[in-house]
């Protein structure tokens, strides 16, 4: 899983409502880094995060992959991000197998492939609940589930948002650890987090520069 | 609007809209309009008035009871010609992000629903002298039915949505699919009339239209169109108060104005 | 790719009815809904058989309407909660497609045993049987039509408040064209008027445009609502 592509953001700006969240973002990641989204509450961490997956439209600016414009390439840029948002997008009626099992055939494109879903359960410890509906399952459970996803995927850019809510410090370890061999097999990672964790060679960067207290 | 045609009025007309397009100029040339508007809607409405209830002959068949028309016909005008405006200023909102057009879409709104609604009450009105019923079936006022519906389900939608980008794009979408499906919907009420009513209670058999009754209807239709316009400034200038309410020179205004 | 695209729509369309199986709830909604409505009918205005045949048509055919709009809540509510519609966004397959899946299985689930319970329905309201054909004919093409038509609203107005009756609201308008001719069709074959054939290829001419236009729609929708 090679990317040697660029993510670059160019003055962006999102609003919320009528209220400039913030603008004149820039930054870039490169494959194998990481970047780190720091800032207190409200302030419009997830708002942006949606905003780089293309869920939302921002006000103003510039986002690039691999050199050209997100917004031109739609499909193309979606096939390569793998988003982890508040919600954990998986189907509480469907065993966790099954949830994995449908991802894979409704997120991976045929000339790509999916990797192993016993592995990725495996990965996540979840191999002993694999055939039970997923409402049944724990807050943390769940979370992995959705991680697991990301391992399923295997996507190059992973953007996450709040991904350690209600995992214990061993799975927080557990999730590190993956991050940081997706990394080094030269993926890019984006992630909001207001809990401590491990990562080496993770840049940090503070929402709070780019936003004023008034228009 | 007439053929349009030459590439210098396009650009004439885009370069007006950049610059009128942001709020706080519009905000101010819609203020200097208003006086304007407002006079000519009460001078062609009083002119009008005059003409239909007055200066026109009654009616060979339907004696004086036909100059409901003059009311109703225009209104009736206008409530189309409102949701075109609305659906054109909502996409154009929508598809170029511009905040100003989502005002004028959200503040046409309720003026097209007014009329939609005056076209109902007065169709319903002429009605009743003439087959003495308050309600027939009629295939206008069965679309003009349909028409007030739509109105509302636009505006409620609007106002179920907190935030304001959202609810100006979603009811974007909505009026898009309404202006699609007004035609489909005209054509089916006109057939299943025809269909169920061969001796018909109608009212689209208006008495001919002789020139002393032409005359007033398109006063009275011109008059109702300035209506639209002063209201549609007046509208448009709160809803920019209340959007840029975080801006500069909408504080500077508050505290210059108590 | 065009192989891809078709597995994944299967995938999602298996995918909606393996989650309604297992949600027992919500599977009969629509159902009961419209044998409750069509019998209160016979109730409400007398058990003679003439009255009943004048009125079978449209009895049937708003019933059905309105089952169809009780049950567009269900389209897409539940993903949207768990975050499952956002995740959809997100595959590398267009909206439109994956969405018209979800809008085929909605209607399997919905339109189509409507359509298969509706001669039962009609034998309670009189309709003679030589309109039956036409009856669940109608139904066929026109309840599709309601499932896609009925998605863009459905799409707009998720995590709103007074979702439900503002669905209804905003259908409504739109209904009427497949309402006119779909009721007119079985009133036509019931003996009534004019030859239902012509309203039968009309009412599939709307089905062809709700096709192509209303994936389309929904999906820009489902964009603004998850903004």
């Amino acid at each position: 899983m090679n990317s040697k592509g660029l993510f670059s953001v160019r003055a962006l700006s999102c609003a919320r409502g009528d209220k400039t969240l913030f603008a004149g973002l820039s930054f870039q990641l490169n494959a194998g880094e990481a970047l780190h989204v720091r800032g207190p509450n409200g302030l419009g961490k997830t708002t942006l995060l949606r905003a780089l997956c293309g869920l939302s439209r921002p006000t103003r600016g510039d986002i690039r992959w691999r050199g050209e414009r997100v917004s031109d390439l739609a499909e193309e840029f979606t096939a390569e991000v793998a988003y982890v948002g508040h919600l954990n997008g998986i189907q509480g009626e469907l065993t966790v197998l099954e949830n994995l099992q449908t991802a894979a055939r409704i997120f991976v494109r045929r000339k790509d492939s999916a990797a192993d879903v016993e592995t990725a359960l495996a990965r996540v410890g979840l191999t002993t609940s694999a055939d039970r509906p997923a409402r049944h399952l724990s807050q943390g459970q769940k979370r992995r589930l959705a991680l697991a996803r990301l391992l399923v995927l295997r996507r190059p850019f992973w953007i996450l948002d709040e991904p350690f809510t209600a995992l214990d410090a061993a799975s927080v370890e557990g999730l590190s650890s993956i991050i940081g061999e997706h990394m080094s097999t030269g993926g890019l990672a984006l992630i909001v987090s207001h809990q401590a964790f491990e990562l080496p060679g993770i840049r940090d960067f503070e929402l709070a520069r780019f936003c004023k207290a008034r228009r | 609007m007439g053929e349009f045609g030459g590439l210098a009025c396009v650009t004439r007309l885009i370069k007006f809209t950049h610059k009128y397009g942001a709020p706080k100029r519009f905000y101010l040339l819609a203020g200097k309009l208003v006086p304007w508007f407002a006079a000519l809607t009460a001078l062609l409405m009083v002119t009008g008035l005059y003409l239909g209830l007055y200066w026109a002959p009654p009616d060979y068949q339907q004696g004086d009871a036909y100059r409901i028309m003059f009311v109703h016909v225009p209104n009736a005008w206008m409530s189309m010609m409102a949701y075109m405006a609305m659906a054109i200023f909502a996409a154009s909102g929508y598809i170029w992000n511009v905040r100003l057009a989502d005002m004028l879409a959200k503040a046409t709104a309720p003026l097209g629903a007014s009329f939609t609604l005056t076209a109902l009450v007065t169709g319903s009105l002429w009605g009743k002298p003439m087959w003495g019923a308050w309600w027939v079936w009629d295939a206008r006022l069965t679309s003009e039915l349909i028409l007030f519906f739509l109105y509302v389900g636009y505006m409620a939608l609007q106002a179920s949505i907190d935030d304001p980008r959202r609810a100006a794009h979603a009811s974007a979408i909505l009026a898009i699919v309404g202006v699609v499906n007004i035609p489909i919907i005209h054509y089916s009420v006109y057939w299943w009339h025809t269909l169920h009513q061969p001796a018909s209670l109608t009212l689209t058999n208006q008495p001919k239209i002789y020139a002393t009754m032409l005359i007033p209807l398109i006063v009275m239709s011109m008059a109702f169109m300035f209506f639209y316009l002063t209201m549609l400034c007046v509208r448009v200038r709160s809803e920019i108060l209340l959007r840029e309410q975080h801006t500069d020179w909408v504080r500077k205004l508050i505290r210059t104005r108590r | 790719m065009k192989g891809g695209l078709f597995h994944a729509m299967r995938a999602v369309f298996m995918r909606e009815l393996l989650v309604f199986w297992r949600r027992s709830t919500e599977v009969m909604t629509a159902l009961v809904f419209f044998v409750i409505v069509t019998t209160l009918f016979p109730l409400a205005v007398g058990p003679e058989r003439h009255e009943l045949m004048l009125i079978a048509p449209g009895v049937l055919w708003v019933a059905a309407l309105l089952a169809t709009t009780l049950s567009l809540n269900h389209l897409f509510a539940s993903d949207y909660q768990d975050g499952s519609l956002e995740q959809l966004l997100m595959s590398p397959y267009p909206l439109s497609a994956l969405v018209l899946a979800k809008i085929a299985a909605h209607w399997v689930l919905t339109g189509l045993p409507l359509a298969l319970l509706s001669p039962l329905l009609a034998i309670q309201m009189a309709l003679p049987t030589k309109a039956m054909g036409t009856l669940v004919g109608s139904l066929l093409l026109g309840t599709p039509i309601l499932s896609l038509i009925g998605a863009i609203p459905a799409a707009l107005t998720l995590g709103v408040r007074g979702g439900g009756v503002l669905v209804s609201l905003l259908v409504l308008p739109l209904y009427t064209p497949v309402l006119i001719f779909g009721a007119e069709a079985v009133a036509a074959s019931a003996g009534q008027g004019f030859a239902s054939v012509a309203h039968l290829s009309l009412l599939g001419a709307f089905l062809a445009l709700a096709l192509s236009f209303a994936p389309w729609a929904s999906s820009a929708a489902l964009r603004v609502s998850l903004d």
